[in-house]
């Protein structure tokens, strides 16, 4: 048996590969997804890569790094409802209007992204490679609790270094049922019933305050998702594009398309007669 | 002679880029900086069966021109040091050491991806790995905004765009690097044709959004010309000499025409 395996588990064109020099080029190359990161030669290297790319504190900083902005996330009988912008902001320059806010992480499991695009990009596909490896060890999906915790521990690990990132899980798994945590680059871990992370939040949170309800019908928690984004792109400049929406329910998430904001604005005022503050007319 | 190997003098006149200031009653300031903003600007569309990229070939420092042919794209993957018969290009724009070194890193990875795997890199595993490689300096990043074109799977054209740490994402036409600000509103009103609509239709609340069509090669080919002519015009970091490679399922094309070089 062994043999069987042994003969079968290496792949041919790999034999007589082990010529040395071809093994260190092997080695020195770094593993897809790696927890070494080079750091500059210095000691206050923290200091120093704030000053290169805090374009908050230091608007002529040099490396201007895509941030992202409105994310929510809320609790209802009916499951999860997410609910994301599109704006990517290099300074007050619109780096991209299409951005995809809310990261797959496997077809129980979404992941928002507010804060440093590539941080979040980055860590939330780990996060997916460790959530697979879970599944395959334990024969049983990871609980949302659990991933949130591995998502938590990695970035508490590289406290004050320098990341950036604002992010919800939400999933549903038999043992929990609909579950939903907010993490933050700080280590902030919380278990809640609505969160909305990002520049826009504060915008985002008036609308789903004063709508929020847990015994909400599925078409309505989708609207308020919506519209709560909604709001937020049309007061901070930093949020706008499309609005992407999801549903996650106990088999899974569901995706209620990307839509563009400018549609969706105008049919809240003009057909439901929201926005009178906003006039089409100049008279 | 003994002045010259004098490790004394060299301590007390600090004069490569890791000096601090010694002082104490002074603010701290950072004074290593590795960098250098070598200008220029890069653009890539994607088509139906193709995908073209495109960067100026002027280096600049400061308001000095180093010179006049500097290329921004890089074959990566193929056979060889010439990189015949590959499929991937990248393009990297901002400081063109690190620019070179990503390209150097990148084309490794890509080489050593078809001695193992006995195949070519697929566009999309090409581009998610260069987003680790610039992931992995995070902490002291590449100061380069990379484009990378290729041939998906399906046979149609693939561009993804980054930034310097690595967030990246598919899309349909991008443009980088200095002039970027220039190109890019151009790029959507004719590539993506936003703020258009049909004006055969009724108009007012609802009317119909131009669809943006697939662009036949000798439209995305003038397209780039006009896009590079005129930032050309307007940015003193652009200029000098247009290069382009396309790429289709046959290989690529590269191709240099002069810029003005005033």
């Amino acid at each position: 048996m062994d043999a069987l395996v042994a003969q079968y588990s290496r792949p041919a064109h790999q034999e007589g590969f082990a010529d040395e020099d071809q093994q260190q080029l092997t080695a020195d190359i770094q593993p897809p997804l790696s927890l070494k990161f080079a750091l500059p030669p210095i000691a206050s290297s923290q200091q120093w890569l704030r000053a290169m790319t805090d374009d908050n504190s230091n608007p002529n900083c040099p490396i201007k790094i895509a941030h992202g902005t409105t994310t929510l996330a809320f609790r209802f009988k009916g499951g999860i409802i997410v609910a994301t912008d599109s704006r990517a902001t290099a300074g007050n320059w619109i780096a991209s209007q299409t951005v995809k806010k809310v990261i797959e992480i496997n077809s129980c499991l979404l992941g928002t992204m507010a804060g440093g695009a590539a941080d979040c990009q980055y860590w939330l596909a780990y996060l997916g490679m460790q959530c697979r490896l879970h599944e395959l060890r334990h024969k049983r999906r990871i609980t949302v609790c659990a991933a949130s915790k591995i998502l938590a521990n990695l970035v508490y690990s590289y406290k004050g270094m320098g990341l950036s990132m604002g992010t919800m899980c939400a999933g549903v798994t038999p043992s929990e049922g609909p579950a939903l945590y907010y993490i933050d680059s700080d280590g902030t871990r919380l278990a809640g019933n609505l969160f909305c992370v990002g520049s826009g939040q504060t915008f985002a949170y008036g609308v789903l305050d004063a709508q929020y309800n847990y015994d909400l019908s599925d078409e309505d928690a989708l609207e308020l998702g919506r519209r709560s984004i909604l709001a937020a792109t049309h007061r901070d400049a930093f949020s706008g594009g499309f609005i992407n929406l999801y549903h996650v329910k106990e088999d899974g998430w569901v995706k209620h398309g990307f839509t563009d904001t400018n549609g969706v604005f105008w049919d809240t005022k003009l057909n439901k007669g929201e926005f009178s503050n906003v006039t089409a007319n100049l008279d | 002679m003994a002045s010259l190997f004098n490790a004394q003098s060299m301590l007390d006149q600090p004069s490569y880029s890791f000096a601090q200031p010694t002082s104490h009653s002074e603010p701290r300031q950072h004074s290593f900086y590795p960098y250098t903003d070598n200008g220029g600007s890069t653009l890539g569309i994607s088509g139906q069966d193709f995908a073209i990229l495109a960067g100026d070939t002027r280096s600049t420092s400061g308001y000095n021109i180093n010179t006049r042919y500097a290329p921004k794209l890089f074959k990566i993957g193929g056979d060889g040091p010439n990189n015949t018969g590959s499929k991937i290009v990248l393009s990297v724009v901002g400081f063109a050491a690190d620019g070179r070194a990503l390209k150097e890193r990148l084309d490794t990875v890509v080489k050593m991806y078809k001695y193992q795997h006995g195949k070519d890199i697929s566009v999309g595993a090409c581009a998610q790995r260069l987003s680790h490689i610039l992931y992995s300096k995070r902490f002291f990043p590449y100061y380069v905004t990379a484009i990378l074109g290729g041939i998906d799977e399906e046979g149609k054209g693939a561009l993804y765009s980054y930034d310097p740490v690595g967030s990246y994402e598919r899309e349909q036409c991008r443009a980088a690097g200095a002039a970027s600000s220039l190109i890019m509103p151009f790029l959507d009103n004719q590539v993506n044709l936003k703020n258009q609509y049909d004006a055969s239709q009724p108009q007012g609340f609802g009317k119909e959004p131009l669809k943006p069509q697939p662009l036949s090669r000798p439209h995305v080919e003038s397209l780039v010309n006009d896009a590079f002519t005129s930032a050309v015009e307007r940015h003193i970091e652009v200029g000098d000499g247009l290069q382009m490679m396309i790429i289709t399922k046959d290989g690529i094309e590269e191709t240099y025409a002069p810029l003005k070089k005033d």
